[in-house]
């Protein structure tokens, strides 16, 4: 019998993992994802992920976690080293959507650079505009942005309308823009080394 | 007006406060609401105002703008204010203390302590330093910033050029935080490390990371950067 896993993710990726599900051998795997608005409080995703962990397992042969680190400090491993379960790896999602060779070489690259990625790129506005304050408080763009210096879209797609739309959104932050297409593979390498195994 | 006679009546019909109506306890409680809705022009003239009352510089920052951001630092460490509330409450700060920094430099009031700041190497991220530096400025420290993206050497010169009690050192990134080792580390061969409090702080930190880096002390905010720093200078001074 197929044993039962759980995909626990941030649903700042759910778009790119259900893709990756439909395209793959993912059968066996269920997918459930949390508020992608947690990035904007990280002390909060550790006790958000505990609490679905507790939630679900009892349905569950595996589950996954398909977080980073994600500014949780290390909360989240704790969380996750006391129930026995993996997450991705990295620091944040910049990481691994991009691959870390990659993301450490554009990080090296130049410090001041901002990152999109596809779904950033979709909901700037909520989540950086009016999750910074800009919106009400324009003011505080240079507090915010006054040391970078260009913007990365991580593009997980060829999509000429959300390229334009990240190349917009550099512009409101009076960013240079570059476009660096990851792909999926990166994420899918991730999550099929710890994924697959568990199907049989 | 209103019945206190503290208020006048806009052209769009509201009541507005007129601070300089106000008593000296009403206007300092009034700075407070002030600083925590980021007003930045009703702190500066509330700060005018107290100091044409002859309140000196010290003490309108230490009980209006001081005390003020303490009950904002609060509110943002319980959750209830987030960045962008801080960030203009401290702009509203930095706008009283533009006025008040000339008057203290004339009182020749000596510093509480001296402190050197920047955020690590490869890190461009300031908000958190900055806070730290206004707040330890508004505690009476005197407070060099290197800036950001700041390297072994700099830190090592600052210290050697200006003698400071402390070493503050920011870093928002895990990628950038290990860097704090690289710096104590040069201060150790250098055989300067117990020359100075080195105090680290940064969202991706914790206690335990200042204790295995060898930094004297973590501090999660700016508030607790101001307590532990003026704790620390204490207990130093008290063993010489």
């Amino acid at each position: 019998m197929t044993p039962a896993v759980l995909l626990l993710a941030c649903g700042a990726i759910a778009r790119e993992l259900e893709s990756l599900r439909r395209a793959g051998q993912w059968q066996h795997v269920t997918l459930r994802c949390l508020d992608p608005a947690l990035h904007n409080r990280p002390e909060e995703i550790a006790p958000a992920v505990e609490a679905a962990i507790l939630h679900h397992r009892g349905a569950f042969t595996h589950i996954f976690v398909a977080y980073a680190d994600c500014g949780s400090s290390g909360a989240l491993d704790r969380v996750l080293e006391r129930h026995g379960i993996e997450r991705l790896p990295g620091a944040h999602c910049y990481e691994f959507l991009a691959g870390s060779a990659a993301f450490e070489a554009l990080a090296a690259a130049e410090p001041g650079t901002f990152y999109l990625t596809d779904f950033l790129a979709r909901h700037f506005d909520r989540l950086v505009k009016r999750g910074l304050g800009l919106d009400r408080h324009p003011q505080l763009m240079p507090h915010y942005f006054g040391n970078y210096r260009r913007l990365v879209f991580l593009a997980q797609t060829a999509d000429a309308e959300l390229d334009e739309l990240a190349r917009g959104h550099a512009d409101y932050l009076g960013l240079a823009y570059e476009r660096h297409a990851t792909g999926l593979a990166p994420l899918a390498r991730a999550l099929e080394a710890r994924v697959l195994p568990w199907q049989n | 007006m209103n019945k206190t006679g503290n208020a006048a009546t806009t052209m769009d019909g509201n009541d507005e406060i007129v601070l300089a109506n106000l008593s000296d306890e009403e206007l300092v409680e009034q700075m407070y609401d002030d600083l925590y809705d980021g007003l930045a022009d009703e702190v500066i003239e509330g700060t005018q105002i107290l100091l044409g009352r002859g309140w000196g510089p010290s003490r309108v920052l230490d009980e209006a703008l001081v005390a003020g951001m303490a009950i904002v630092g609060v509110d943002f460490r319980d959750g209830i204010l987030f960045v962008p509330e801080v960030l203009l409450a401290a702009n509203a700060m930095k706008g009283g203390m533009a006025i008040l920094r000339p008057l203290l430099a004339e009182t020749g009031a000596e510093p509480v302590g001296k402190m050197v700041i920047g955020t690590v190497k490869g890190d461009i991220h300031d908000i958190g330093k900055n806070l730290v530096g206004m707040m330890m400025e508004g505690a009476g420290f005197e407070v060099i910033d290197l800036g950001i993206n700041t390297d072994a050497d700099a830190y090592i010169d600052a210290l050697q050029q200006h003698r400071p009690d402390i070493l503050g050192m920011s870093a928002l990134l895990t990628t950038t935080m290990p860097y704090m080792k690289v710096v104590i580390d040069r201060m150790r061969e250098k055989g300067i490390r117990d020359d100075f409090i080195v105090l680290v702080g940064g969202a991706p930190l914790n206690d335990e990371f200042g204790r295995a880096i060898g930094a004297s002390a973590y501090c999660r905010d700016a508030a607790t950067a101001v307590e532990v720093a003026k704790r620390l200078i204490q207990e130093r001074r008290t063993a010489v």
